[in-house]
């Protein structure tokens, strides 16, 4: 595998990671934020807080390690998207800023503060919306660059229909993620009540996320005939993924093997996902950077990768240290520790 | 002087690392202090000790979620003030960045465990055992980080083609020669401004009335910590004087006001400027400035004669550097004095002044850092990457820098508000008192 590829897949596991992880808590505060609103706060708020409390942190760094790891990678990502995104990028900042520090000062600080509980709620909704503009704008054609100034076409991005779904879909897809992830744990806490209500969420929001994939498939046919006509040389993949949701909302119908399930919710977005990124090589921002032209150089590249494998080393085991102390301890989930 | 897009970038990046240095400050020293607490507490098996350290972990999670959303901002900033800067230099300081979000990783997981897992083993040292890669992680990130730094102040490890980094070598990048010097400083410093805040808040909890033995051994805890951070700090500064002596000798020469390369050079201290430069009012020790720069009276200092005029640092940070020395100096004294006064018996370590001596000191520790922090970063102008790029050739050509400035300022004030206000109310609303008598069936006496 060239350095350039090896560099993309990691990063695009990186951001897949985020893309689970994050998805559970911005999903999981918003439920928190309903929860509260509909007085069902009482069933589900203690079970959702267990789980995050432990763990928004490392979710957090998922997404520095993202960005950090592609300005490394792809040096020139850095120039383009940084001269053209410096107000929505600055916005989704200060978003994920609200977000994470109101978390703590919400669960740790204040308890039960409506107010903070609405801030990490509603930024949960809006952030992954925000986010997903960048993958938006890496299809093209919101970007012109005059000389050596790069300029972001707000105007084309708001008004086009493309970008539109993308945001639907990111916050669907959040609130599928999470709902399958929490009905999984409340169904391993043994808590029934909040697994009904967690349920019904994975349920209601099941159809929504198939729908709005379609839309986005159906809007990029018009914004990028070409990425388009590459999607469909990996049909495969999206087949695979639409059958993996079929089971994951079949067992959670069924209401039985949530654990199967919620791997099939992670397997749905993994081949989407990956599915979505291979057909848009060799471009990480089309038409301007490729990973070909942009990738470091060599000396860099290797070691980034070396110190990547060593650091794999050391988190792998930390993390399932992690994950057994918190998720896999029914003991701790059920919260008698 | 005019808002364009380079004095805009300036700005706002200052703001959001002045802002972050305080929650990195704290959270590289505050493992330690949790960890010595704890430490103790097992050893002796005193509750009192473990107690602190409880509630000093408590406190920390709510700054290291203020460093964490801020540290994200000023990450992503760097490239999107400084593109052209990121571009030339991110091919050869990657690396550290990268292990950087490492040892984030790594501190992050065994925070989350290490504060939710209090009471669940039942060897109480697996759980002090969990303090060690936080403080591994913290100080690592701060080591790396440091190193970019240093980077920008004495770059190495590359060749500059056609505006291309090419021949680089990322080991070389990392280990220039200002790396040890700032690291050391910059680890001993974070550390010694965390014992003093901590003191700090105990002190006062002290001078408003609280007698009991937990606050007591509180105090004297962190206060001989200080007091071992602080020498250490200063013995750090005084090899980075060295190393800016012999390396980077204009950033030494603006701030000791040295005009001229001289043998036998005085230390100036505090005083003005007229329009000629020249000095008024300062308070003059003769020759310690070639002591403090190579060990001896008659050393050679270079002064800012060598250098084209506009390669010169501002003036200014002089005052910066004076009130970092005096704030360290002024800590040794307070901190020695105390415990003193605890030892000697004659004396009361209790007494009114002393305990507001050492309240003081937290946020002047803090102030320091910032003045240290100006003075480094101040001292480097006109270079971004001394000796390849200037400041002024990095920036962004983006629009709305203004706005994103206003934007971020308002974020930092309402965040600063809310941290001190939710850390007040998660304090009061448990005192350590009750939580004593509730968790270790204590009375406080
Ligand atoms: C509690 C904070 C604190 C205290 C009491 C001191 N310093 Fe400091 N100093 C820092 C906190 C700091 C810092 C924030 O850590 C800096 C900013 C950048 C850096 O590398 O460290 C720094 C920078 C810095 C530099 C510039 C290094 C460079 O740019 O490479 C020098 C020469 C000194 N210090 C010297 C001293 C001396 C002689 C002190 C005597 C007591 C002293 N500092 C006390
Ligand atoms: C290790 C970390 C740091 C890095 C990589 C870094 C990087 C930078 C960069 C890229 C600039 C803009 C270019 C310039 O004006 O020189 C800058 C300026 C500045 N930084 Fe830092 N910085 C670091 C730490 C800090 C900290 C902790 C402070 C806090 C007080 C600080 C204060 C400033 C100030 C005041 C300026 C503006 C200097 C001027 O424009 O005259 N820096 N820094
Ligand atoms: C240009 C300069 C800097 C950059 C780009 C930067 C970047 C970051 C980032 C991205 C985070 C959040 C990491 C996470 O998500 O966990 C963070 C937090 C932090 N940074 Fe900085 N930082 C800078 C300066 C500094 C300095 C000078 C220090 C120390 C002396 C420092 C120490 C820390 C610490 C201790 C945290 C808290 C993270 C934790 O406790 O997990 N940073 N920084």
């Amino acid at each position: 595998m060239s350095l350039e590829v090896l560099g993309i897949t990691v990063l695009w596991l990186f951001l897949y990671g985020y893309l689970i992880v994050a998805s559970i808590d911005f999903g999981a505060g918003f439920f928190a934020f309903y929860g509260k609103l509909s007085k069902k706060d009482h069933i589900m708020n203690d079970l959702i807080s267990r789980y995050l409390s432990p763990v928004w942190e490392v979710t957090n760094v998922f997404f520095v390690f993202f960005f950090v790891g592609l300005v490394g990678f792809f040096p020139d990502t850095a120039y383009y998207y940084g001269t053209a995104l410096l107000i929505p990028g600055s916005i989704a900042l200060i978003l994920l800023a609200i977000r994470g520090s109101f978390y703590a000062f919400g669960n740790y600080g204040s308890k039960n503060n409506i107010f903070y509980l609405f801030l990490y709620g509603g930024t949960g909704l809006l952030i992954p919306a925000a986010l997903s503009t960048a993958l938006t704008i890496s299809e093209g054609g919101y970007l012109k660059k005059d000389h050596d100034r790069v300029i972001f076409l707000v105007g084309k991005l708001f008004s086009s229909p493309y970008s539109w779904s993308v945001v639907l879909l990111s916050i669907v897809s959040v609130l599928f993620i999470s709902a399958a992830f929490l009905t999984y744990y409340a169904d391993r806490a043994g808590d029934v009540r909040a697994r009904e209500v967690l349920r019904k969420f994975a349920l209601f929001w099941s159809p929504p996320t198939i729908l709005a994939s379609f839309l986005v498939f159906v809007s990029l046919r018009e914004h990028n005939p070409e990425h388009f006509r590459q999607t469909l040389q990996v049909w495969w993949m999206f087949g695979l993924s639409l059958v993996f949701f079929f089971i994951a909302s079949y067992f959670i119908y069924k209401k039985k093997n949530y654990g199967i399930a919620f791997i099939s919710v992670m397997l749905q977005f993994f081949t989407a996902f990956f599915g979505y990124g291979i057909s848009h090589l060799p471009y990480i921002l089309y038409p301007f950077v490729t990973i070909h032209e942009s990738v470091t150089n060599e000396t860099m590249g290797t070691a980034l990768v070396v110190v990547f494998i060593a650091g794999l080393l050391l988190l792998i085991p930390s993390l399932y240290l992690l994950m057994r102390l918190f998720l896999f301890d029914a003991d701790y989930v059920q919260g008698k520790k | 002087m005019t808002l364009d897009h380079v004095m805009l970038s300036r700005m706002l990046t200052s703001l959001t690392l002045a802002f972050h240095i305080i929650f990195a400050t704290i959270g590289v020293g505050i493992p330690v202090m949790v960890s010595i607490a704890e430490f103790i507490g097992i050893k002796k098996n005193d509750s009192h000790y473990i107690l602190l350290a409880r509630r000093w972990a408590r406190g920390f999670t709510i700054t290291v979620a203020v460093g964490v959303v801020t540290g994200t901002c000023i990450g992503l900033q760097l490239s999107m003030l400084w593109p052209s800067f990121m571009k030339v230099a991110g091919q050869v300081i990657a690396l550290p960045l990268f292990m950087e979000t490492f040892a984030f990783f790594f501190e992050a997981i065994f925070l989350g465990i290490y504060l939710y897992t209090w009471d669940r083993f039942k060897n109480k040292w697996l759980h002090w055992l969990l303090t060690i890669p936080i403080m591994i992680g913290s100080s690592a990130s701060a080591l790396f980080i440091t190193t970019v730094n240093a980077f920008m102040n004495t770059p190495q490890g590359f060749e500059l083609k056609n505006g291309k980094a090419v021949n680089i070598d990322p080991i070389a990048a990392m280990l220039n020669p200002a790396t040890p010097s700032k690291v050391l400083h910059v680890i001993t410093s974070s550390y010694m401004t965390s014992a003093l805040v901590l003191a700090a808040i105990t002190a006062i909890l002290i001078l408003k009335g609280k007698r009991s033995e937990y606050y007591k051994k509180a105090l004297r805890l962190t206060v001989a910590a200080s007091l071992i951070f602080s020498i250490g700090t200063a013995l750090a500064g005084d090899i980075s004087a060295k190393f800016l002596a012999e390396v980077q000798p204009e950033k030494l020469a603006a701030a000791e006001w040295h005009f001229e390369t001289e043998k036998d050079a005085d230390l100036i201290l505090f005083g003005t400027l007229d329009e000629h430069n020249q000095i008024k009012n300062e308070i003059r020790i003769p020759k310690m400035l070639s002591f403090l720069a190579g060990s001896s009276f008659d050393t050679k200092v270079i002064g800012l004669d060598e250098f084209p005029k506009d390669e010169q640092p501002p003036l200014w940070i002089h005052y910066m550097f004076d009130l970092m020395v005096s704030i360290g100096s002024f800590a040794i004294f307070i901190t020695f004095l105390f415990l003193i006064s605890w030892k000697a018996e004659r004396f009361n370590e209790w007494s009114k002044p002393l305990l507001w001596g050492v309240a003081i000191t937290g946020p002047l520790s803090m102030l320091a850092i910032e003045f240290g922090w100006i003075y480094a970063e101040v001292g480097r102008q006109p270079w971004i990457l001394r000796g390849y790029i200037k400041v002024a050739q990095a920036a962004t050509t983006g629009e709305g820098v203004g706005l994103t400035f206003i934007m971020f300022a308002i974020l930092y004030l309402v965040l600063a508000i809310l941290t001190c206000v939710v850390l007040i109310k998660m304090f009061r609303r448990k005192p350590a008192e009750t939580e004593l008598e509730q968790r270790f069936q204590i009375k406080a006496s």
